[in-house]
């Protein structure tokens, strides 16, 4: 189980919670779970979501593993120039 | 193989020298091959109709006389390039900005295109097509379009990030929030607190190279693009989803590049000239004018930003909020959210809130431009930073330092920091030389501070090895700032050889798996992860084939220093065998040795600077001149510390432009009264000063050599170092970007 972090336009869509108990163990599941307990995430985890977990942002590695106790959150994913 | 991303420490013998670039010479000779340098046999001439109206509804359009000009191949309008996004709104914005469809929504928005000949005939092609429009109010200023009374440009818009569904559509497109803790509790704590408005005015990213590219598009379906572009493989996704066709088929080469800074992330033209070729039968050769460039491709964002912060007598910050709102164009962007995330984030604070809002204007769809939107906010932060220490009677950078984040700090976007470079770049300025140069008579200095996120993402790399021993490195990732001579420093780190014998090439996207674009400074930081890891695959084999040319178990193969040596004393009779020799051999080992990557580049470090410029002002004309410029930045490891130092001072230098001189300036009529470099004046070398940089090496750990990005970081302190300066300098704070001569000398005169 890992608490997620939801940035505030993200926990909107999350039924207004700005944070979410998941039982994941990698990326992948967090967030097929999210958006099987969420839908209203779903359009925004299609469209690509950035992971921060224990502070190391992470936009595309799926297989990514979350740790048990570690801090999660869910940031939008970043442009550049 | 495994490949361990992490930093372990170690001694560099080729990464961190400074050898002559590679592409140098060809760039400085003429040689180079640069979007408008390529041709093929039988190209026609593309160009493309624009609308004159800020807001427009296109009730028809009629081509009939322009298709039959003599020399006419083709015409082109939305109608040709039919909506086939299936529903993904950001594709459609794409699609409609290039090429408008119900209605024209800047001045300068596409609505058609021609095909011929020669330039001549296709600018006399666009004078024969006749556009019926309806003109609609507009509204070019981001704080007009929030007004309830402002024109609506998208009545599908309903503001996102807003508790309940608004009843009515609106001009804002989503409100965005950060931050933790109290502010209201914070701020209750204060001693003093400062609350200031501020605004930046639209610039452009400036590249001296306009936008080009050739297309052709075979009568099979195949297709070829050569472009100016900072990703081709994106470009590649985006233009084959708007022209139905498979990815495949597309083959898009990128040429050399002269400047994107991010406003060559986005596709343009590049649809338009496809669909004209696929029209005409022919390739078609599309050059965007000057005059085009800055009026239909991406500027960033113009700025209303509100802040305040409080502060407790012994210069602890206790609370600090700040309201954003950035001007899209007419398209949603997330542009006020990066400045959101991005404006709190050097410092520890306890309680912090920021509210972006993207809203929509009559004006080009706004773009990337380096580190997006951290510049406008810094500008806005570090101002009132500034005044907030001279209140308490704090120097600023003590009063920075106090604050800064570091290692452990919840950031005020959210996660927790790694380690960080804030806290050693402020004080490496407040020991610079720089920081106690004495000041003249109308002089003032300023310093700020500025974060980047940086990011990696998917890359692909190919390290093959020829049988002379010599390297070809293919990689995904365009070179807009020196990342070949990087990578093949890298390349020649890991394989223990001389640079000079490693040559990197940019391969077209028909030679190499995909790679996102160059942007959130990730071409030498993904990349050389790539390398290395290529590398290491390529050792693999180069031990593989000594331990079967010595017949010995491999495992007894270790490489060192370029040679493959059989380790332990039973082999001490046999030679170690070079690259070069292995190489040489290895026809008749097992064939062709190459080394092959493909990766996520995940866990960028982000990056910190502290700038520090000394300015003089004329208090009679309010004209300006930056007397002396210094920048501090972490780097996580320099690869090739003089492109570095050369990120840094691009950086600094497109700062001084955007906070002294550069401006989008609308008429009344909606239209942008200075698309020319000589009315919309960057930078020119007796406007700059010599600019000093120093680097800081704070490794980044999810880098196998440290590595961090370093280009956009260096453009986010600028705006505000400059804008302290300034005020220091003619004793009025200065709130309004740019500070040119009109707007300074009203500020002193309000002041007098």
């Amino acid at each position: 189980m890992v608490e997620v972090t939801l940035w505030g336009s993200l926990g909107a869509l999350a039924g207004g919670k700005s944070k979410v108990e998941i039982e994941a163990k990698d990326i992948r599941e967090l967030f097929r779970k999210l958006a099987e307990q969420y839908p209203g995430l779903e359009p925004l985890i299609e469209k690509g979501i950035a992971v921060a977990i224990d502070g190391t942002i992470y936009r595309d590695t799926w297989s990514k593993e979350l740790p048990e106790g570690a801090e999660i959150f869910l940031l939008p994913r970043l442009a550049g120039g | 193989m495994n490949f361990d991303p992490r930093f372990a420490g170690r001694n560099f013998t080729s990464v961190g020298t400074r050898p002559i670039r590679p592409d140098g010479v060809d760039k400085v000779t003429g040689r180079a091959r640069y979007g408008a340098d390529f041709n093929m046999a039988g190209q026609l001439v593309g160009r493309v109709l624009r609308s004159p109206h800020a807001h427009a509804t296109i009730r028809k359009i009629d081509t009939s006389k322009a298709q039959k000009l003599p020399g006419v191949k083709a015409v082109i309008t939305a109608a040709d390039l039919p909506d086939l996004t299936d529903g993904d709104a950001a594709m459609y914005d794409i699609l409609d900005n290039c090429m408008a469809r119900k209605k024209a929504l800047y001045d300068g928005h596409a609505v058609a295109a021609v095909a011929a000949v020669d330039a001549r005939t296709a600018r006399q092609a666009l004078k024969l097509i006749e556009v019926d429009y309806e003109v609609l109010p507009h509204v070019t200023d981001v704080d007009e379009a929030m007004k309830h009374s402002a024109p609506v440009l998208n009545d599908a818009i309903f503001t996102e990030g807003l508790e309940e569904k608004p009843a009515k559509p609106s001009n804002v497109t989503k409100r965005s929030q950060y931050g933790h803790g109290d502010v209201h509790q914070g701020f209750g704590q204060a001693d003093y607190v400062v609350e200031r408005t501020f605004k930046t005015e639209q610039t452009h990213q400036g590249y001296i190279e306009p936008h080009a590219c050739v297309a052709n598009v075979s009568s099979d379906g195949t297709a070829e693009l050569w472009v100016c572009t900072q990703g081709h493989f994106v470009y590649r996704q985006h233009c084959a989803q708007l022209l139905g066709m498979e990815a495949s088929r597309l083959r898009v080469t990128s040429s050399e590049i002269g400047g994107g800074f991010g406003g060559k992330t986005h596709v343009w033209a590049e649809p338009v000239a496809l669909a004209l070729s696929r029209k005409a039968g022919r390739p078609v050769k599309l050059v965007m004018t000057r005059d085009e460039v800055f009026r239909a491709s991406g500027p960033t964002s113009a700025t209303s930003i509100d802040v305040k912060i409080g502060a407790r007598k012994d210069g602890t910050i206790t609370a600090a909020e700040a309201t954003l709102r950035y001007s899209c164009g007419p398209y949603a962007g997330m542009w006020a959210e990066l400045g959101a995330m991005t404006a709190f984030a050097c410092y520890r604070l306890e309680n912090v809130k920021t509210v972006g809002y993207e809203v929509l204007v009559n004006r080009p769809k706004t773009a990337a431009y380096r580190a997006p939107s951290a510049p406008m906010a810094a500008f806005a932060v570090e101002s009132a930073v500034d005044e907030l220490a001279k209140e308490i009677g704090m120097d600023p950078v003590e009063f920075r330092i106090r604050n800064a984040a570091r290692e452990g700090t919840r950031s005020s976007y959210g996660p927790v920091y790694g380690p960080i470079g804030i806290g050693p770049t402020l004080e490496a300025a407040k020991n610079h030389p720089h920081m106690k140069a004495p000041l003249g008579k109308n002089q003032g200095r300023g310093m700020a501070c500025g974060f980047w996120f940086n990011f990696g993402g998917q890359t692909c790399t190919d390290l093959n090895i020829g049988m002379d021993g010599s390297v070809s490195l293919a990689v995904g990732t365009v070179d807009v700032g020196g990342s070949r001579a990087s990578l093949s420093l890298v390349a020649a780190e890991e394989l223990g050889i001389a640079y000079e014998h490693v040559k990197a090439v940019v391969a077209d996207t028909s030679s190499l798996g995909y790679n996102d674009m160059t942007d959130g400074s990730r071409g030498t930081f993904s990349s050389s992860m790539a390398t290395i890891s290529a590398a290491r695959n390529a050792i693999l084999i180069l031990r593989e084939r000594a331990a079967q040319t010595w017949d010995i178990p491999v495992d007894d193969v270790v490489w060192e220093k370029g040679h493959a040596i059989a380790k332990g004393e039973k082999y001490g009779n046999l030679a170690a065998l070079s690259l070069r020799e292995i190489a040489a051999a290895s026809g008749k080992t097992g064939g062709p040795i190459a080394g092959h990557s493909e990766l996520v580049a995940d866990g960028a470090g982000v990056s910190f600077a502290t700038h520090i410029c000394d300015i003089e002002v004329d208090p009679e004309t309010g004209a300006t001149r930056v007397l002396r410029y210094t920048v501090v930045q972490d780097a996580g490891k320099a690869v090739h510390p003089t492109y570095v130092e050369g990120q840094y001072q691009g950086g600094a230098a497109q700062g001084i432009g955007w906070a002294l001189n550069e401006e989008y300036i609308y008429g009344k009529d909606g239209r942008l009264q200075n698309p020319g470099f000589l009315d919309y004046r960057i930078p020119v070398c007796s406007d700059l000063p010599m600019i000093d940089t120093q680097i800081l090496e704070i490794p980044n750990p999810n880098h196998p050599y440290g590595v961090r990005g370093v280009g956009e970081t260096s453009i986010v302190p600028p705006l505000a170092a400059i804008a302290n300066a300034v005020s220091n300098a003619a004793g009025v704070r200065m709130t309004h970007i740019p500070m040119s001569p009109p707007r300074i000398l009203a500020a002193i005169e309000a002041e007098r």
